[in-house]
């Protein structure tokens, strides 16, 4: 009789039912998790997205000054041959000024190469500055034209509603004058 | 009111064993009653309801000939548009039929504000009500993206981007949601299966909505509820006949808009294949997005931007506890119906505010009216529901009309019953 479900002993609560429903009910949650996890994981970037991961560049046709954009991952990246003014320019900033403070140092490999993913960091468009003629924004580098965020010539956020710097990708001089970023 | 009467044989065979007529009847037919006193503002749910349904089938139609690929979505809407017979017809009624559902929504929504049919005993109603406003929303945007243009593609940017604002983990939520570091094919097809299904949660949502809806059955332009049968009247024929009337008319505005001016409500940018690597120098969203677009840009903090915008709908779960007076219609409070009109002016402000570049005076403007649709909510409503005196109900919804309708002055025009 001690073995039955429905005889529970008096001093002792349901113990055993109870056991027995948070077994089941553990075992029903750690089995629905096992089958939502391949479906929600299936929709991060599949295994031939992640292998598209490096662009290489040929630095040799910049001249100083000029800006050029190639796609790295589905999304523009800005290479800025940039002039001595700017790069003074970038360096004078004083940290207490920028919204997201990073040294310019720290933003690029040689001074003259400036390498950004060319996304404003705010909702995603691509900001203007990369063709002559184009609106650089306030601090010499590049304006979003959605929400009008303004970068400086290192690519820092100075004014508008983007958080961040545009980022820097991964890269490295593979030459004095090619780099392969990814 | 009574109950479902057949001498058909078929007919009763089926009911036995299934009682789908008695069901139908008491749904929309002679079996449910309803006030005697609905205005045309009670079209719009039925107009929705249908609008839908012709979503659904162009829809369908459409899915026949559209191609969920980056290199040949563009192209396959153009041949849609040049060589699919009639395909031009049924994209544009979908493509329009959007901006209809829209309308026809928040006409339904703001009937809803100004009678108070949120109060109780219609919370949960009200409630299903906004579920399926945001599932539609997310229809509409991922509708959009399909056909791969400028503004598919940097709408699909930016309003996906809306979620890298989350703190910590927004950045791999992004990519999750996209399926790579940018929007791209993974992107437009799950938006075009998501687009597919959408529509019938939202039927589910519906059947939910109707569901809550025929417990107490409709309020009414006075807001009070029936005292008894004088003040009700079968739903069939009395507003089958109504409803299927305003849906002439408004067959009438949208076919006007699909043959005469289809493109009215689009942006030329859309015609304009998607580049991924030139943002438009202006991108708005859809006229239905633009005041929610206007909170959005309103608030400088990206984070903050964005839960204002997710709240001023979320604030609609709460409403029926904001709002505290007893009275529902606002035929019936004073001051309630000015706050009511300045609100509908100030989502027409943010309408405008989100249109335009965000600077200068209309960033001014938005972001005032902004503030003013969060105080109407939060402030205003519970407190006019402390401080304002309505003015004396009707006893029942019947006694005006049959004593001649001394006290029913701006009663719009009422069909004519033959009791």
């Amino acid at each position: 009789m001690a073995d039955t479900a429905t005889a529970a002993p008096a001093d002792s609560g349901e113990t055993r039912r109870d056991f027995l429903y948070l077994a089941a009910g553990a075992m029903g949650a750690v089995g629905t998790g096992a089958v939502v996890w391949p479906l929600i994981a299936s929709m991060s970037p599949s295994a031939e997205v992640l292998a598209l991961a490096s662009t290489e560049v040929d630095l040799e046709p910049i001249a100083e000054g000029q800006r050029i954009t190639v796609t790295w991952r589905g999304n523009p990246v800005f290479i800025d041959h940039r002039t001595p003014a700017q790069i003074s320019e970038a360096e004078g900033a004083a940290l207490e000024d920028l919204p997201d403070p990073e040294s310019d140092e720290a933003r690029v490999q040689r001074p003259e190469w400036l390498i950004l993913i060319g996304v404003c960091t705010h909702l995603g468009c691509v900001p203007l500055g990369q063709k002559t003629g184009q609106n650089r924004g306030e601090f010499g580098g590049w304006f979003c034209p959605c929400h009008g965020s303004h970068y400086d010539t290192s690519g820092r956020i100075r004014k508008g509603p983007a958080p961040t710097n545009l980022p820097v990708p991964p890269y490295e001089f593979t030459g004095d004058t090619t780099i392969v970023i990814g | 009111m009574s109950g479902f009467q057949s001498n058909n044989a078929v007919i009763k065979w089926i009911e036995h064993r299934m009682p789908i007529f008695s069901f139908i009847d008491h749904s929309v037919g002679s079996g449910y009653p309803t006030p005697r006193n609905l205005s045309y503002m009670w079209n719009f749910g039925s107009l929705a309801g249908v609008t839908l349904v012709v979503m659904i089938v162009t829809g369908i139609m459409l899915a026949m000939q559209y191609t969920a690929h980056v290199d040949y979505a563009f192209d396959s809407v153009e041949r849609i548009m040049r060589d699919v017979n009639y395909g031009w017809l049924i994209r544009y009624i979908h493509m329009n039929g959007a901006s209809f559902f829209f309308i026809v929504v928040y006409i339904h929504i703001f009937r809803g504000l100004y009678y108070g049919s949120y109060k109780a005993p219609r919370e949960l109603l009200w409630m299903l009500g906004v579920v399926i406003l945001l599932l539609m929303m997310a229809t509409a945007f991922m509708g959009y993206v399909l056909p791969w243009g400028q503004m598919s593609f940097w709408g699909a940017k930016v309003i996906t981007n809306l979620f890298s604002a989350i703190p910590i983990f927004g950045e791999d939520i992004v990519v999750w949601l996209w399926g790579g570091f940018s929007v791209d094919n993974a992107t437009l097809n799950r938006f075009y299966a998501l687009h597919y299904l959408m529509p019938f949660i939202i039927v589910a949502v519906v059947v939910l909505h109707l569901w809550a809806l025929h417990q107490f059955g409709s309020n009414n332009p006075i807001g009070i509820d029936a005292k008894g049968p004088q003040d009700k009247i079968p739903f069939h024929p009395y507003y089958t006949v109504k409803d299927a009337f305003g849906l002439g008319v408004f067959f009438v505005f949208f076919a006007a808009v699909v043959f005469y001016i289809p493109n009215y409500m689009g942006h030329p940018d859309n015609y304009i294949p998607a580049n991924p690597l030139s943002t438009p120098a202006h991108i708005v969203p859809e006229w239905y997005f633009l005041p929610f677009y206007a909170i959005l840009r309103a608030i400088p903090d990206k984070l903050m931007g964005v839960i204002a915008m997710f709240a001023s709908i979320g604030i609609l779960f709460i409403l029926p506890w904001l709002d505290r007076s007893p009275v529902r219609s606002g035929r019936f409070r004073p001051l309630f119906r000015i706050f009511f009109i300045l609100l509908m002016i100030d989502c027409v402000v943010l309408g405008f505010a989100g249109a335009k570049p965000p600077e200068g005076l209309w960033l001014i403007a938005g972001q005032l009216a902004t503030a003013y649709y969060f105080i109407h909510f939060l402030v205003i409503l519970p407190l006019l529901s402390v401080f304002e005196t309505p003015r004396p109900l009707p006893t029942s919804i019947g006694e005006p009309v049959l004593k001649g309708g001394g006290s029913m002055a701006g009663a719009p025009a009422k069909p004519m019953e033959k009791a």
